[in-house]
């Protein structure tokens, strides 16, 4: 078999097992892997950036909620039904990593992760400061009704899960289909050898800028699904730890990996949920549990796999 | 033979300090021209100031008649510039074929197959082709540099600027390296900065050398290795041109 086609029966395999879960699984965890899938494409969105550009940002929940408001508030104040709204969502998200990306990029290293960890905060407090509008902390429910996109209600768990996976294949193909082409290669090559990539005659900040965007509006795609599917939009889905979140998912299940992101936010929903039914200390297990991986796994699950199995993994 | 390259006035001081001074340097299509010069004569800076690595401090770079001073390093790539570092800069991560790959495909874009050939044209010529799988980090030294003369060599540069290509080759690998200068040189114009004598004097058609951030000589490698202001700048005797 060829390396394509070992990566499309991979990559297509999750997808059809996903399918199959859809009509088998009983309700719990049925809705929690809508949750998982629609996280993981946020992470799958962080990972462009972080994983395969090698750009570390702190501030990625402002795109998350970009899209989650865009879409929200679109639909509270404008009336706009569920489709525009998304498209609300996604611009919303696209502009604001397209005018964070021209900022930010003119720092590196630390100073970028402070800059976007600062934008993010800016982000969080405007929502509580436009309360008015926002409902600030509270948030607001998105009423049942309007959540019918194409004629198909979205509150009911087998679509919410269906359209959970329709997102989910879109955002892992595209970032596949990305990597593979001329430009995603640079970013890999910038995320390992900027000023060779700049020597060999690549634009590295438009690279930069580009990954970004992209970056950022898989991220706002993410969060405007989330807010749709699970009809809520609230100020803590702005907060640090939706930025510190995707971060921690990529790194568990492989940064630079396409699978990684799902694996990563797989693990860790389930370790949150199965240890806070034992224990009230529960983020005491889970910080146990990503010391060791980082001890023993510092590439993550999926950079695990191809470190020793599959050389192959995208 | 037109110029390929010329700089006026070029200086460039830090704190200063001036690295490099006043140079007026030109060099015609089709030469392979040596910078030479003892250690801190500013022949880096100069370069640097070339590619647009750094900024001068005053004075023009222009490319084929084009004054390129203001332009970005990745714009005066694409003009057709090269340039291979004196510690070796490759994608250690990345396999040789991936290295050469990204050398190529900016020329040649989503052409798989035109990137494809360029590739094993590349490699081969350096003797690497059985190697692309591997990633470079498996490599040796020596076969880091010839990776990054085949990343240059897939670049179809007009103007190759090698630093310092041959610190660190053994014996044997210099002189691999020379028959691949030779064969180099008739295709595109080369700069090279080079401390080994041997491979100077064999390879270049005309020398140049820097001291203290300025010219002081420029001729044939005869005329050069003659000159006794040379000789003083290199042997440290007391400058008998005076």
């Amino acid at each position: 078999m060829s390396e394509t086609a070992r990566i499309l029966a991979l990559h297509a395999g999750l997808v059809a097992l996903l399918l199959v879960l859809n009509f088998v699984l009983p309700a719990y965890p049925q809705g929690n892997l809508a949750r998982i899938m629609v996280l993981a494409s946020y992470a799958i969105g962080y990972n462009v950036l972080f994983g395969y550009t090698g750009l570390l940002s702190l501030g990625h929940a402002m795109f998350f909620a970009a899209g989650m408001y865009g879409m929200g508030l679109s639909m509270r104040h404008l009336g706009f039904p569920a489709g525009p709204a998304l498209l609300a969502g996604l611009g919303a998200g696209a502009a604001l990593s397209l005018v964070v990306g021209l900022l930010a990029l003119r720092t590196a290293g630390v100073a970028f992760m402070i800059v976007t960890l600062m934008f993010a905060q800016a982000v969080y407090l405007a929502i509580l400061l436009f309360g008015k509008y926002t409902r600030g902390d509270e948030g607001f429910v998105i009423p049942q009704a309007d959540r019918v996109l194409a004629g198909i209600d979205l509150s009911d768990p087998f679509n919410r899960y269906f359209v959970a996976l329709a997102l989910f294949s879109f955002c892992l193909f595209s970032v596949l289909w990305l990597i593979r082409r001329p430009a995603g290669r640079v970013l890999v090559a910038i995320r390992e050898n900027e000023e060779r990539a700049r020597l060999l005659g690549y634009d590295v900040f438009a690279h930069k800028l580009g990954a970004v965007v992209a970056s950022g509006t898989i991220s706002a795609l993410a969060g405007a699904f989330y807010g749709l599917l699970f009809g809520y939009a609230g100020a803590s889905f702005a907060a640090v730890q939706y930025s510190i979140l995707p971060l921690l998912w990529v790194l568990l299940g492989g940064a630079g990996t396409i699978i990684g992101p799902f694996i990563g936010t797989l693990f860790m929903f389930y370790l949150i949920d199965l240890t806070s039914g034992l224990t009230s200390a529960y983020m005491l297990i889970a910080g146990v549990a990503l010391v060791l991986l980082t001890l023993f796994a510092p590439q993550g699950l999926a950079g695990e796999l191809r470190k020793r199995l599959w050389r192959w993994l995208p | 033979m037109s110029a390929l390259l010329e700089t006026r006035g070029l200086s460039r001081s830090f704190s200063g300090l001036r690295a490099v001074h006043e140079v007026d340097f030109t060099l015609p299509e089709g030469q392979v021209r040596a910078l030479i010069g003892p250690n801190g004569a500013g022949k880096t800076t100069f370069v640097s100031m070339l590619v647009g690595r750094l900024a001068p401090s005053s004075g023009t770079v222009l490319f084929d008649g084009r004054d390129v001073t203001g332009l970005p390093v990745h714009a005066r790539v694409r003009l057709g510039m090269a340039y291979t570092f004196q510690i070796t800069s490759v994608f250690l991560r990345l396999s040789l074929h991936e290295n050469v790959a990204l050398a190529a495909r900016r020329r040649l874009g989503g052409d798989g197959l035109a990137v494809e050939r360029a590739v094993r044209e590349a490699l081969s010529r350096v003797g690497l082709l059985e190697h692309a799988r591997r990633n470079a980090e498996e490599l040796s030294y020596g076969h880091q540099r010839l990776l990054e003369i085949a990343m240059g060599i897939a670049q179809k540069p007009r103007l190759l600027i090698l630093d310092e290509p041959t610190q660190g080759l053994a014996d044997g690998e210099i002189a691999d390296f020379k028959a691949l200068l030779g064969e180099l040189a008739r295709e595109t114009t080369i700069l090279l900065i080079e401390h080994n004598m041997s491979v100077v004097m064999e390879v270049a058609e005309k020398i140049t050398v820097l001291n203290f951030g300025e010219v002081l000589a420029e001729g044939s490698p005869e005329e050069v290795h003659a000159d006794p202001r040379v000789q003083a700048a290199y042997l440290g005797v007391p400058d008998v041109a005076g």
